[in-house]
């Protein structure tokens, strides 16, 4: 029995630490633009992807996952700069639809750069289960929930300990008082870019050696990821963790034991509830309208 | 006055009308008898939809490729029936809608003579109500037992079904004196159909279902379905309805949980993609297949031996790219088409509907076809071979 539980729980945490990290990328980008970054799962992607056609072509693996990293990020920026900023003045709706275009068309990038086939990673130490009283619990687990955690504290430093973090902050809050106390409000939606594609980017290598990578592995990956950062609260990365986790956890342990085919159901049940009674989520702040 | 110069001008109108009738009907005419004219130089239009790009590319993809292979080879050759053939393709993307629109145009526009494609059942299904509509000969690449079964005027399909994989599995469960398993399945249109053939199947084969779990499209983690069947006291072998990235996912998902006993998959699992996605884990996972995957280890007398390896060595030479019986159903379906041409003499689709219907001992990379009325497969569970992986690659189990 403890050991089922056990399972469930490991493999809700693991799935769900992946939907925090993309969560994360829809809570940033929302902070400085109101807007809902639809490529956040073609970022997932192309860490993925990159990382395993650099390793096919003979670089090392560190360097590999760097590589897609900075590949990520540099797609990041182009997308800001090239599409974001010169329509800054479009109505939110319009830049979501622009996102909704720019994933299709990096989904289709991706099919011809690369390929259509998927592709596994191999773990960064090895695929030997550790037993956790009777529960498997695979290294690669250990390094997202892990890396969640470096995450989450270099954010949490970022964003109150540092001036350039307070200024990101400063920005969601108030984006008019932000400009009027000098800071440049452009460069800060800018940044937003480049932290979410790298973090997207990472949980694409860090997953890929679990759910394989391939072309159109952001597209579910994001949904999620959205959802996480819904039930969070969105504009909040913290809450889009607990957001991720509260779904992961719910979507394995109703696998485990109700049924696997109220799985996906269950998950968009929580949000729904959440919404409901929460319509800020979780950990959302309330937004109040002024007259 | 100006009501005569009215009329006038009325009369005018009608006469001019008139006469645009006339020259318009005429010019019907010649156009209709140089079309006529013309058929004999024309190219034969054979029409495909793949999803070559979107969620089952890497089913499309070598069915394309496999098919550009063929009718060149084809046209060098000297075409069908004295003309050219010509391929005409559009990429469903794996989107049903898109795969609804582009059967409407090979239909209307491009006039195609005969539709070899559809990757998915999911594709397939979205267009089959318009292909029996419109009388058109279809023989689709799709792998679920609901394309022909009930039997559809004009439709036909080359892949094995999941029906005849279940069958086989089953068979070989018996033979090794498995009874009691538990199956989990993708929610896709092949899985779905595979666990329903598994639940109807498993009474009349003495099999026992004791967990039956799914999973979700675009799933990243299958531990909780597989520690649940784990968990189920008495299963004694295990079995894997799906295909794409979830079969590799799945035999690394069942190694981490260090499960031992018999683990199955079906054809949809036929490929190299999902022995190296799996990254050993695929070790001693036994699939039924195609004998294409096995070509090498068949002895030399069997009857599939010369087909299959002769389109291996064409297809693994030309694109540098080791072969998925995918690409064999894409070459079976243009051989059953092409062949059924031949013997019609000419494109008449009823003709040539009729023809593929008695397609006999036609052997093909997947199997030895013998279609009929009732039959529009033409394939049994003979045509299947167990194979096992080892030392990861696939190796002919007896």
């Amino acid at each position: 029995m403890l050991a089922e539980f056990l399972q469930y729980l490991i493999s809700g945490v693991t799935v769900g630490a992946i939907y925090g990290l993309v969560g994360i990328g829809f809570s940033i980008i929302y902070n400085s633009s109101q807007v809902i970054n639809f490529t956040q799962g073609e970022f997932v992607m192309i860490g993925g992807m990159a990382t395993v056609s650099l390793i096919s072509a003979g670089v090392p693996m560190p360097l590999a996952m760097l590589g897609a990293v900075a590949l990520a990020t540099i797609v990041g920026v182009a997308l800001e700069k090239f599409c974001i900023e010169p329509s800054r003045n479009a109505p939110v709706v319009t830049l979501i639809i622009i996102t909704i275009g720019a994933s299709i068309f990096l989904r289709g990038t991706a099919e011809v750069l690369w390929d259509r086939n998927f592709h596994s990673l191999v773990p960064i130490s090895g695929d030997n289960p550790i037993d956790i009283a009777g529960a498997k619990l695979l290294p690669q687990s250990i390094w997202i929930v892990g890396s969640l955690m470096v995450i989450v504290c270099g954010l949490w430093l970022f964003f109150n300990r540092t001036l350039l973090g307070k200024a990101m902050l400063a920005t969601s809050y108030n984006r008019l008082a932000a400009q009027l106390v000098g800071i440049e409000v452009r460069n800060i939606l800018l940044l937003s870019f480049v932290l979410s594609s790298t973090l997207g980017a990472v949980a694409g290598i860090l997953i890929a050696p679990i759910s394989m990578t391939y072309s159109t592995v952001g597209v579910m990956l994001g949904l999620k990821g959205f959802s996480a950062a819904i039930v969070g609260g969105l504009g909040n990365p913290m809450g889009a963790i607990l957001g991720g986790l509260i779904v992961g956890i719910a979507e394995a342990m109703t696998a485990g034991y109700i049924s696997s085919a109220y799985k996906d159901a269950v998950a968009f049940i929580i949000i729904l509830a959440v919404l409901f009674f929460m319509p800020n989520g979780l950990f959302g702040r309330k937004v109040v309208e002024k007259v | 006055m100006g009501g005569d110069l009215n009329l006038g001008a009325i009369h005018m109108l009608k006469l001019l009308t008139k006469c645009a009738a006339i020259v318009a009907v005429g010019a019907l005419g010649f156009t209709g008898a140089l079309v006529s004219q013309a058929k004999a130089d024309e190219p034969i239009k054979i029409g495909t939809f793949l999803s070559v790009t979107g969620g089952a590319s890497f089913l499309g993809d070598p069915e394309l490729k496999t098919m550009q292979m063929f009718i060149e080879d084809l046209n060098a050759n000297g075409g069908l029936l004295g003309r050219k053939v010509e391929l005409i393709h559009y990429d469903s993307k794996t989107s049903s809608e898109e795969a609804g629109t582009f059967v409407k145009r090979l239909i209307f526009q491009d006039k195609v003579d005969i539709i070899v494609g559809g990757s998915t059942t999911g594709n397939t299904m979205a267009v089959i109500k318009q292909i029996q509509k419109n009388e058109i000969p279809f023989i689709s690449l799709a792998g679920a037992g609901v394309i022909i079964d009930p039997v559809k005027k004009w439709v036909f399909k080359t892949p094995h079904t999941d029906k005849v994989a279940v069958a086989k599995i089953f068979k070989d469960m018996k033979s090794r004196n498995l009874s009691k398993i538990g199956i989990l399945s993708g929610n896709g249109g092949f899985g779905k159909s595979c666990q329903k053939n598994a639940r109807a199947l498993a009474g009349s084969a003495g099999i026992e279902i004791l967990a039956d779990e799914t999973h979700g499209k675009g799933d990243t983690d299958m531990t909780p379905q597989i520690t649940s069947i784990k968990s189920t006291a008495g299963v004694q072998a295990f079995l894997y309805c799906g295909f794409g990235a979830p079969t590799s996912i799945v035999a690394k998902n069942f190694k981490q949980l260090g499960l031992t006993i018999p683990h199955y998959q079906t054809h949809g699992s036929a490929s190299m993609r999902f022995i190296k996605g799996a990254d050993g884990a695929a070790e001693g996972i036994r699939i039924p297949a195609a004998a294409l995957l096995v070509v090498d280890q068949l002895a030399d007398d069997h009857p599939q031996k010369a087909v299959a390896s002769a389109y291996k060595a064409a297809y693994e030479s030309r694109y540098n790219d080791s072969i998925s019986t995918f690409g064999g159903h894409a070459y079976d379906g243009l051989l059953i088409a092409t062949q059924a041409i031949e013997r019609a003499g000419s494109t008449d689709k009823e003709t040539v509907r009729a023809e593929i219907e008695k397609t006999n001992n036609l052997v093909g990379v997947d199997g030895i076809f013998t279609m009929s009325p009732n039959d529009h497969l033409g394939l049994n569970e003979g045509s299947f071979v167990m194979v096992v992986v080892k030392d990861g690659g696939w190796k002919l189990s007896q």
